[in-house]
């Protein structure tokens, strides 16, 4: 079965991202295909390479690029969310005049069609949030 | 339709809000919504009687980081990440009520 | 394409938290891709819908036009719990836009037709 994510939250503040990766690891456990991984409102923050949590913490944003190696992922993050909160490509960089990147390997930046186009294309889409 | 429940009944109306407009079906407590899968507290009996017409579940490593997992309300299945995943195959639709 | 049953389903106050502004792009896009889009408000999501928001003074933009815009992208499936609006005091000539006011277990029944819902 073809299964999409959607992540409404940030990174530590809400377990959203947690849960969210603990269901994607067992999706794919359970031999279905993942299509895509959306990110949108604070989910953007789920794609910021600059995160530095303490040692003995979990690193959620490393995580996600490993997940996504380790299995052909598509996490897409949402742009409109994404300029509102900073997380800047190569591309968003040049465009907006900015003098940085911070995205984390292993994620894209595009639009909302994105998500809507994971619902059409997806059996099932299971929200996460606060 | 499965309905996801991630918050505390004795914080968020998310709950209430599910049994006043769902017909019926199955409610999977997560995060903070596993409080409302602890017995002895006010929200029991809601939950005891919400179960004629909804089948309720809780995610276990939720209770576990909560302490909780000991004292859940006779009727609730306790179930892992791949039951996750199967109740949300079972279910052609489903609904996070955030 | 194919053409999926989307309901966004407001349960969130504006203002407060950015949910219900980014949750109506997310309308506007679904709308684009001339997918069957309803909306449902149930709980504070009511609140999104009242009349006369002037947000001037908190410097963040305002809904109200916006509902009015949503006919232009051929949404008009905007439902709304009977029993949130009276718990809360408002009723229908309280809201900026025409809706159907529902109970919730009508909105309830109609959340089980749907392909995919979507909240925030």
């Amino acid at each position: 079965m073809k299964f999409s994510i959607l992540v409404n939250e940030g990174p530590y503040t809400h377990e959203a991202s947690d849960t969210a990766y603990q269901f994607a690891k067992a999706v794919l456990a359970k031999g279905h295909e993942i299509f895509r991984i959306f990110f949108y409102h604070d989910g953007v923050n789920n794609a910021t390479r600059l995160t530095t949590p303490p040692q003995d913490d979990r690193n959620i944003v490393s995580r996600w690029s490993k997940l996504a190696q380790e299995n052909n992922l598509d996490l897409v993050v949402c742009v409109a969310a994404a300029q509102r909160r900073g997380i800047v490509d190569e591309g968003e960089m040049k465009r907006n005049g900015k003098d940085a990147t911070n995205l984390a390997p292993g994620f894209r930046i595009s639009g909302l069609g994105q998500l809507i186009e994971a619902g059409i294309q997806s059996d099932r889409l299971v929200v996460f949030g606060d | 339709m499965l309905h996801i429940v991630n918050k505390s009944p004795y914080d968020r109306p998310a709950l209430n809000s599910v049994l006043a407009t769902a017909e019926g079906g199955t409610i999977l407590l997560i995060e903070d919504g596993v409080f409302a899968a602890v017995k002895g507290g006010a929200e029991e009996a809601k939950v005891k009687a919400a179960m004629a017409k909804f089948k309720f579940y809780a995610l276990q490593s939720d209770l576990e980081a909560r302490g909780m997992a000991d004292r859940v309300i006779d009727g609730v299945t306790v179930t892992d990440y791949a039951g996750f995943v199967d109740l949300v195959a079972e279910h052609k639709t489903c609904q996070s009520w955030l | 394409m194919t053409t999926k049953k989307f309901m966004m389903v407001n349960r969130k106050a504006p203002y407060g938290t950015i949910y219900a502004w980014e949750a109506l792009e997310v309308v506007l896009i679904a709308a684009a891709f001339e997918q069957d889009v309803s909306l449902a408000f149930l709980d504070d999501g009511v609140y999104q819908l009242k009349k006369g928001h002037n947000t001037k003074a908190i410097e963040t933009k305002a809904f109200e036009k916006t509902w009015g815009a949503l006919e232009d992208y051929d949404i008009t499936k905007l439902y709304v719990a009977q029993e949130s609006l009276a718990e809360r005091g408002l009723t229908a000539d309280d809201l900026a836009v025409p809706v159907e006011v529902l109970s919730r277990a009508e909105i309830g029944k109609l959340m089980e037709e749907q392909d995919v819902i979507l909240s925030f």
